[in-house]
Formats: structure tokens, C-alpha cells, sequence
């Protein structure tokens, strides 16, 4: 073909961009291709496209689209997590005298994309989740304030995901760590696709999570059920406020700062090159002053989740709960102030240097006391040691070692020798692993009857447990013991070989881990086949405090056929004491937003945008950002948007539970 | 000092003995002070941190739900006196860290000459600092000793017990310049200097590397430091000077371009202005210093006329990094055609367009 006219059709899309001579890539996409094909025959075979599309895809139903969010961060998982393989698996092999096998083109690739699709596709989309699972239920409301917002959202969560998976197979992913610093990030030290992969695939993800932290914020701030003051908002909602706040101040400076280094790329102009007075610092700072509230965003959202938790399976009021919300604000505030001690060594001055210490270290004091106030929750109490609190006991502990390295961290002289080291890897994986994932384990074992209708398997729960508390101490303490004998991180091969015995306890660690994975994918297929077992008809498995359980598990679409009335801070719990009896007449029609396939529309189109930007396939790229538009604008002429759940239904429904709950009893 | 060191060995025979912890055992004065501060830092924390991981167990044990004869109060969840202790205890504990933070960061700040070689030995006032000029190329160290006129690739070497004064900078991306037996690390940025004063207070031979990603041949770029004995320091001076080798600007463009696990080399004779022109990216003959730039931008630039100044500058050297795609720049050139300044003088404007300019491989090699 005319090269011009190729090059007008498929821009800088080739043939030769497939990767189909690298075997462990060609290996993966077969895996990928054959799993595909059965699951999308396993739909066609039961039928389930059309119950798919009405009843999920196209939901506006926050409780579907939370569920939808944790599965696609579970799947991202799977992904991640094989990167976090193979590259302990390198540096295993890389750290006994050989090269290892993998080579540096595609080495580098994997742990840009370990850290991105952790942070961004895993950790995100969690937290999301249970956002939405949860907080509109423990605020007694019956949607989020823009449910078709919130389907976009999601979807265009999905969409950024889906072209950081292209990248696998269709060219190739960024070569220059998580945060893609210039001038290595930039055209010319990283000509090829992978960081365009990188830019579109984060400014997409980053729409969807900008939007959703407003209609969140939205939703606790207007939306709350009558009585319930701030100071009255089960703290799961306080951190999912906090972390929301921080999502929609943080994330238009990511935007803003890829849209530069994008600027730099495809326009050529040079804020953070080396020429013509462009500065990669400021791209550092910057792309950082979004970076560490984005680590509040994902762990405050955690430290919710051990408030309900150990509340709950203490049997005991929350101690503390107005220093608790307290030091949620000030860690909200203070996350802003600290950006500068992710790069202590860049050559700023000591009084920086040590403001960004101290701040640092200030934060300290409210997680401080937040661990205080579960241990005091602790005390007195009455713990059953169900999954979820089993969780929790492991953070409190992990999580303090984490929090003690990170101090040691923010004492810039200490900083000096371990910066970047395998010390800060260990650090970061500490309290991610110690309290993102184990916080997100502990709220999905403690919501999933929730969600679904019934309990989580606890063996293979148990076994979940175990290989992931277990692992992670054997994957990252070694790390830890590196990072002293000043062994630095994203190293293919290592000479040093007494080094060598390290990585291979790592690489045990995540093995261990791996079956922590499999076991949970494994509690949930046993769960359902063993449903009716588990199932909870009491809509209150655990003796909950909090409004979510007062309703049915599932909630049904309206969640409250009445608005609860609060008038304590565990308002179920209050309810429960004073002899609440439910309602079993009076309902009337229940007005709800209906279903809409816009969202998943929009993003479809914003996924061929990007792939058409990345791939400078410029007639996509136009095509596809006018046809979003057109969409948007369009749906704006959508004036049925909206139905009434009839008050006969709300009855029959009511009147099933009532059943449930009497049978039960 | 001693029970340091106790602590730093039973911690190394805890870890299954054959572990060479480099950042708790260093051989410099600085990179021992910065390991006390870690060390400091850890002791002040685990007031905090033991006593809440003991309570936690013991808590988590004591009042397990099987355990009827604890004590259960489901309302108790305020107590103003432990409050006080929860949030107290904390902050003393960072007041006293913040004013360790604060003394370690400027005393250790490695922009700081040295006060002293080790501890209890001031700085002889006559003593002059050894000066290394350090860039990190793709993906290798170059050493440069101006004082001595001689350079290094991937190798360096110091007198024991004398202070060394690195300057540092980075010919394409970023790096960070790390001698961990030495001092702590700085980063080496395009276009900027950096420094790092640091002192060895053994003989021997120490690793040094970088610690910022810098793409592919990233992990072999690192290289070994001799701290020698003042003669054998001078011997070491004399022996690279008599193995020859030149490094002046044309060998400097070639050892600039990419290449990896390079083995070490010497050169008898260096180009002392070479540092300041690696900073100021214009080691090609021809090319404007960011330095003259800026002077020139200080003084208000040359306006849009300066964009001619401006064109043939290409200093991300983006074939020689072998990435081989070049940019093309659209410079406008706009001019008055008259010299009226009314405000329908936009409709008069000439529009001078010049064609996009496309600087070839070839050409800024001509150059």
C-alpha cells in the first residue's frame, strides 16, 4: 500500500507493533484468547447477554455499578499481579550472575505497568466500589445524585483500563517507571507508544474518577437521611467524604500535568524537556502534589472500613468517634503540604527539606491516634474473629511497621541512603498491602452478604487470609533487609551475589501471595455454589450498627421503602435498642432514575479516541472525540430518565421480606 | 558508638549472617551520621510502635469473644484522660523527631562543606577538598578531576580521610548519584548541577551506582570507588595520566551515546571547560550555552527575533540517543509591515511564514 496512505489509515500502527515475536507476550495472549472465547460462550451458551446489558452494563443502580467496580479491579488484579511475578522471578535469576529472562525492553515495560495498573486499575476501582456499595446505603439514600454520572464513570474507568490491556498485545506499554519523569517520558528518550499508552489510558481512567468524587461528595453532602448530622455519619462515610475531597482537588493536577507532558509530546513544545527552559522538576512536582493525596485517597477509604469493622465485631460503640473524624480532616489537609519528601535528594535546600519532614512526620500523629482509638474499641469489647476482623487485626499490626519506616523515610538525613532504594519499595507495599488491600479484603468480606444475599465461604476465606498475611512478610521483609545493603529498585540484574538469597525469599513471599489470590477467587466460586447455605436473610449477618443493615441483603432497587430517621451515630444499632419495628404498610410509588447504555457508549467512543491518539490514527481520534460529544449532547435531550417503582411493588416486596424475616425466626 | 555497632551486628547475625548491610555499616563520616539519624529516628518510634502492637495482641487475645470473664462495656467509647495520652504521647514523641529532623537535615545537607573528616577529627584548616565532576551519560559515570586534569569512566577514586566535593550533572535524563558507603544520594538532573560533599574515612574499594531509573541499561550502570592512602592516591593520579587518552569534546560526543555495561576507562588528559559545557548542554561545537541563553533572557530576550537563535538548537540530541525521531518546528515569524499602531493594524499585518524547519541527523553532527 502507498505508505502515505497507510500511514493516513492506521497512522503509526503496524503490523510489525505486534508483538508476535516475543513468546512469553504470544503465550499470554493465547491464554487470554482461550479464557476470553470461554467465558463469552459460557454467556452465550446460559443465555445471559440480555440479562447482562439491562440488569448491569447498562445499571445506574449504584449498588451494580460498585459490584461491577470491584470486579474489574479483581481482573486488573490477576494482571498486576502476574507483573509483580515475573518480575520477582527476574530478579531472582538476575541476582545469581545471570541476565535473567527477561530482557530490558520488556522488563521495564512490566513494572510501569505493575505500578499503574495497582495504583490506578486495582486500588482505585476498590475503593470506588465500595464507595458505592456502601456509603449511599449507610446514609439511607436510594441512589447517588447523578446515578447516569456514575455509570459514566464507571465505564470510563473500564475504558482506561481496557487500553492499558491493549497495550499488552498492540505495541507496547511506557519503559520509564509508574510516574513517567521527563525527559525519559518524553519523545525523545521515549519515542514509541508506550507512554502515549500511558497518558491516555490514566486521562481517561482520570474523567471517570474526577466526576465520581463529585457525585460522591455530592451525594454525602445533600443526600444524607434526616438526623444525620456530620457528626453523626458513620466514619466509613467521613473517609469516603475525606477521600473524595482529596479525589476532586487532586486529580485535574494529574490531568493537568499529563496534558502537558502530552503537549511536550505531540505538539513539541518543552515544559519539562531539556531545551528551550523546560524543567522535568516541575513535572516531579507536580505529577507529586497529585501523588500524595492520591495515597489518602486510597487509604482513608481503608481506615473506614476498620472503623465499621471493629465497631462491629467488638460489639461496642466506636471510641473516640469525634478525634477518629478529627484526625480523618487533618490528614485530609496535612496530605496537601507533604508532595516534597518523595524527592528530599533532588538538591532543595535544608529548610525545605525539613518542612516536608516535619509535615510529614505530623501525619503521623492523627494515624496515630486513629490505631489508638481501634485498639480502645478493642478494649472492653466482646471480638468475634470473623474474617473481617481478622483483617483487621493483621493491618493494625502490619500497618504500624509500614507507618514506622515511612517516618523513617521523612527524616530527610535517613531519606538520603534509602531513597529509591528496595527499602521504599518494602515501605510502600507495606502499607498499601498492610492497609489498602487488607481493608478492601475486610470490606468485601464484610459487605459481600450485603451485596449479594449471602455470606462468603469462611474456610477458603481463612485460607485467603493466611497466604496473603503470610506472604506479604515474606515477600517484603527481605525487601526491607535490601534496601540496607543499599540495593536500588527497578535493577534487572543485580552483580552482587549475596544479594541473591533475598530476592529468592521474595519471590517465595509472592508465590505465597499468589495462592492468597487464587484462594479468594476460589472462597467466592464456593460461596456461590454453596449459596443457599450461606445465604442471609436477615439483611443484619453480622449484628451490624450501621443503616445498611437495616434493609434487606440484597437491597432491593429503592434500598429504604423508607427514609430511616437517624438519631444516633450507629443509627441501626439505636434502632435495634429502642425496638424499631418495620414498617408493613403506607408504602407509596418510590421515584427512581431508569437504566442507560450512554455512559457505556460514551466510553466506548473515548477508548477509540485514545487508541486513535496514541497510534496518531488521526481520523479516530477526531471521529471518536466529535462522536462523544455529539453523544453527550444528545443524551442531554433525554428527558425520560426517570420512573416510578409502583407502591404495589414496593409491597410485594416488603411483604416477601417480612416472610423471609419470620421464617427466619 | 560501640553499642551501635552491637545493635548493627546482632541485627546483621539476626539476618541469617552473610549480609553486607552497607547503609547501617558505611565507611564515611557522613554516611554514619545518616545512618544515626535512621537509627535515632527508629528508637524514638518504637516507644510508640511496641507498646501498640503489644496491646493489640494482647487486647485481640483477652477480649476474644469466648473469653466470658473480660470485661464487656458496649457504651464506654469516650475517656477524655486517654485522649490526652492518644494524641500527647504522639506529639512529644514528633517534637522531639522534628528537632532531630531539623538539626540532621541542615548539618547533613550534602550542599554543606564538611566541618569535620570523622568524628573528633576537625577539618584541617589547610586541607583543600579533592573536586570531582561527575556526569551521568547513557548509561554510564564519567568522572572528570580538575585539579589533576584527568578523568574516569565508571571508575573513581579519593584520597582516605580528605573531604571530595562532587558536582554533578547529567548529559539526557535523569539519575541519581549514590555512594552508599560515602554519603547519601543526590540526583543528577540535564541542564542542572547538583553537589554532594562526602569524605571516606577507610581504604578500601566501595560500590557506587545510580538509584534513578533511567531506562535500558539502567542496572549496569554502576561503578567501584578506591579509597586509597594519600600516596597511593597520588600513584593512582600518575598511573592514569601515564596510560594516555584524551577527553575533549568529540570524545565526550561519542561517549555520550548509548551504550551499556560499559568496562571502565581512563583518560591521561581532560578538557577542563568540558563540565560546564555538559551542564549547559552545548557540548557541540556551535551550539548556544542554556547559560548564554539565559543571560540573554535575562536581559529581556530578543524577542521574537530570538526564535532564529532558538531553531537550530536541538539539545535532547534525539538521534544520537538512538531513538532516531526528529522534530519538526513551525516557527512564525510575524512582522508590522508598517510601523503604524492603530488598533485596525492587525488587518495590516504581513504575515512572513516560514517553512518548518527539519533538522536532520546529519545535519547537527555537521555542525
Amino acid at each position: 500500500m502507498n505508505p502515505t496512505l497507510q500511514h493516513a489509515i492506521f497512522g503509526r500502527l503496524s503490523l510489525d507493533s505486534i508483538p508476535y515475536h516475543e513468546p512469553i507476550l504470544v503465550g499470554t495472549f493465547v491464554g487470554v484468547a482461550i479464557g476470553g472465547l470461554v467465558v463469552l460462550s459460557a454467556i452465550t451458551y446460559f443465555g445471559a447477554w440480555g440479562y447482562l446489558w439491562k440488569e448491569w452494563f447498562t445499571s445506574v443502580d449504584h449498588k451494580r455499578i460498585g459490584v461491577m467496580y470491584i470486579v474489574l479491579a479483581i481482573v486488573m488484579l490477576l494482571r498486576g499481579f502476574a507483573d509483580a511475578l515475573m518480575m520477582r522471578l527476574q530478579q531472582a535469576l538476575g541476582s545469581d550472575g545471570g541476565q535473567g529472562y527477561l530482557p530490558a525492553h520488556h522488563f521495564d515495560q512490566i513494572f510501569t505497568a505493575h505500578g499503574v495498573i495497582m495504583i490506578f486499575f486495582v486500588a482505585m476501582p476498590l475503593v470506588t466500589g465500595l464507595f458505592n456499595v456502601v456509603m449511599p446505603l449507610q446514609i439511607g439514600a436510594r441512589d447517588v445524585s447523578f446515578p447516569f454520572l456514575n455509570s459514566f464513570s464507571f465505564w470510563m474507568t473500564v475504558a482506561g483500563a481496557v487500553l492499558t490491556m491493549i497495550s499488552l498485545f498492540v505495541g507496547e506499554y511506557a519503559r520509564t517507571g509508574w510516574l513517567s519523569y521527563p525527559p525519559l517520558s518524553e519523545a525523545a528518550y521515549s519515542a514509541d507508544v508506550g507512554v502515549d499508552y500511558y497518558i491516555w489510558g490514566l486521562q481517561i481512567a482520570g474523567i471517570g474518577t474526577l466526576l465520581s468524587g463529585i457525585n460522591m461528595i455530592c451525594t454525602i453532602i445533600k443526600m444524607r437521611a434526616p438526623g444525620m448530622t456530620l457528626m453523626r455519619m458513620p466514619v466509613f462515610v467521613w473517609t469516603t467524604l475525606c477521600a473524595n475531597v482529596l479525589i476532586v482537588a487532586a486529580f485535574p493536577i494529574l490531568t493537568a500535568v499529563l496534558a502537558l507532558l502530552a503537549l511536550d509530546r505531540y505538539l513539541g513544545m518543552n515544559f519539562f524537556s531539556n531545551d528551550f527552559g523546560g524543567n522535568p522538576m516541575m513535572y516531579v512536582n507536580l505529577i507529586w502534589i497529585w501523588g500524595h493525596p492520591e495515597v489518602y485517597i486510597l487509604i482513608l477509604p481503608a481506615f473506614g472500613v476498620f472503623s465499621e469493622v471493629t465497631a462491629t465485631f467488638t460489639g461496642k460503640r466506636l471510641f473516640g468517634y469525634t478525634s477518629m473524624v478529627y484526625a480523618t480532616i487533618v490528614i485530609t489537609l496535612l496530605s496537601y503540604i507533604v508532595w516534597l519528601h518523595h524527592f528530599f535528594t533532588m538538591g532543595s535546600g535544608a529548610s525545605v527539606n525539613s518542612f516536608f519532614g516535619i509535615t510529614t512526620m505530623i501525619i503521623s500523629i492523627p494515624t496515630g491516634a486513629k490505631m489508638f482509638n481501634w485498639l480502645f474499641t478493642m478494649y472492653r469489647g466482646r471480638i468475634r474473629f470473623e474474617l473481617p476482623m481478622m483483617w483487621t487485626v493483621a493491618f493494625m499490626l502490619t500497618f504500624v511497621i509500614g507507618g514506622m519506616s515511612g517516618v523513617m523515610l521523612a527524616v530527610p538525613p535517613a531519606d538520603f541512603v534509602l531513597h529509591n532504594s528496595l527499602f521504599l519499595i518494602a515501605h510502600f507495599h507495606n502499607v498499601i498491602i498492610g492497609g489498602v488491600v487488607f481493608g478492601m479484603f475486610a470490606g468485601i468480606a464484610y459487605w459481600f452478604p450485603k451485596a449479594f444475599g449471602f455470606r462468603l465461604d469462611p474456610f477458603w476465606g481463612k485460607m485467603s487470609f493466611w497466604f496473603w498475611v503470610v506472604g506479604f512478610y515474606f515477600a517484603f521483609m527481605p525487601l526491607y533487609v535490601l534496601g540496607f545493603m543499599g540495593v536500588t529498585r527497578r535493577l534487572r540484574v543485580i552483580d552482587d551475589p549475596t544479594v541473591h538469597i533475598w530476592f529468592v525469599v521474595a519471590a517465595f513471599g509472592a508465590v505465597l501471595i499468589l495462592f492468597g489470590i487464587l484462594s479468594f477467587i476460589v472462597q467466592i466460586a464456593v460461596s456461590i455454589k454453596n449459596r443457599e447455605k450461606l445465604r442471609d436473610l436477615t439483611g443484619d449477618p453480622w449484628n451490624g450498627r450501621t443503616l445498611e443493615w437495616s434493609t434487606s441483603s440484597p437491597p432491593p432497587a429503592y434500598n429504604f421503602a423508607f427514609t430511616p430517621v437517624v438519631h444516633d451515630i450507629d443509627a441501626w444499632w439505636d434502632m435495634k435498642q429502642h425496638g424499631y419495628v418495620r414498617p408493613l404498610t403506607g408504602f407509596k410509588p418510590i421515584h427512581m432514575p431508569k437504566n442507560t447504555p450512554v455512559g457505556l457508549i460514551l466510553a466506548v467512543l473515548a477508548t477509540a479516541f485514545g487508541f486513535g491518539m496514541i497510534w496518531h490514527i488521526w481520523w479516530l481520534a477526531i471521529g471518536g472525540f466529535a462522536a462523544a460529544i455529539a453523544t453527550g449532547i444528545a443524551h442531554t435531550f433525554n428527558y425520560h430518565r426517570d420512573y416510578y417503582i409502583p407502591a404495589d411493588e414496593v409491597l410485594r416486596k416488603e411483604t416477601e421480606r417480612t416472610r423471609l424475616l419470620s421464617a427466619k425466626a | 558508638m560501640r553499642r551501635l555497632r552491637a545493635i548493627v551486628l546482632l541485627l546483621c547475625l539476626a539476618l541469617l549472617g552473610g549480609c553486607k548491610a552497607v547503609v547501617l555499616d558505611p565507611s564515611g563520616d557522613i554516611a554514619i551520621q545518616q545512618r544515626n539519624a535512621l537509627l535515632g529516628s527508629v528508637g524514638l518510634m518504637l516507644l510508640v510502635i511496641i507498646p501498640v502492637m503489644a496491646l493489640t495482641v494482647l487486647f485481640a487475645w483477652h477480649y476474644r469473644q469466648s473469653n466470658t470473664s473480660a470485661r464487656y462495656e458496649p457504651e464506654w467509647d469516650h475517656s477524655t484522660q486517654l485522649e490526652l495520652v492518644i494524641w500527647g504521647f504522639p506529639l512529644l514523641i514528633i517534637i522531639a523527631l522534628g528537632a532531630l529532623t531539623w538539626m540532621g537535615t541542615h548539618l547533613l545537607d550534602p550542599y554543606r562543606p564538611l566541618d569535620r573528616i570523622a568524628a573528633g577529627k576537625p577539618l584541617p584548616a589547610s586541607a583543600k577538598p579533592i573536586e570531582v565532576e561527575v556526569v551521568a551519560l547513557d548509561w554510564k559515570w564519567l568522572f572528570i578531576y580538575p585539579q589533576y586534569g584527568i578523568a574516569t569512566l565508571n571508575e573513581a577514586a579519593a584520597p582516605v580521610d580528605q573531604q571530595i566535593v562532587f558536582r554533578i550533572t547529567s548529559s539526557s535524563v535523569m539519575n541519581a548519584f549514590y555512594i552508599p558507603a560515602m554519603a547519601g544520594m543526590i540526583y543528577a538532573m540535564p541542564g542542572m548541577e547538583t553537589q554532594l560533599h562526602g569524605v571516606l574515612n577507610k581504604t578500601g574499594t566501595f560500590e557506587g551506582l545510580s538509584t534513578n531509573f533511567s531506562g535500558d541499561g539502567f542496572a549496569g550502570m554502576h561503578f567501584r570507588v578506591a579509597s586509597l592512602s594519600a600516596a597511593d592516591f597520588d600513584k593512582w593520579v600518575a598511573k592514569v595520566k601515564a596510560d594516555g587518552g584524551a577527553l575533549d569534546r568529540n570524545t565526550y560526543l561519542e561517549l555520550e551515546r548509548p551504550s551499556q555495561n560499559v568496562p571502565p576507562r581512563t583518560f591521561g588528559t581532560v578538557d577542563t571547560s568540558l563540565f560546564k559545557l555538559a551542564v549547559n548542554q552545548c557540548v557541540e561545537p556551535g551550539k548556544m550555552c542554556l547559560d548564554e541563553m539565559m543571560a540573554i533572557d535575562a536581559k529581556g530576550g530578543l524577542g521574537l527575533a530570538g526564535i532564529n537563535n532558538v531553531m537550530p538548537l536541538v539539545y535532547d540530541k534525539y538521534a544520537r540517543r538512538g531513538s532516531g525521531q526528529m522534530r519538526a518546528y513551525v516557527a512564525a515569524l510575524c512582522q508590522r509591515s508598517s510601523t503604524s499602531e492603530t488598533a485596525a493594524g492587525t488587518a495590516d499585518l504581513a504575515h512572513q511564514i516560514k517553512a518548518p524547519v527539519q533538522l536532520s541527523p546529519s545535519q547537527s553532527a555537521a555542525e
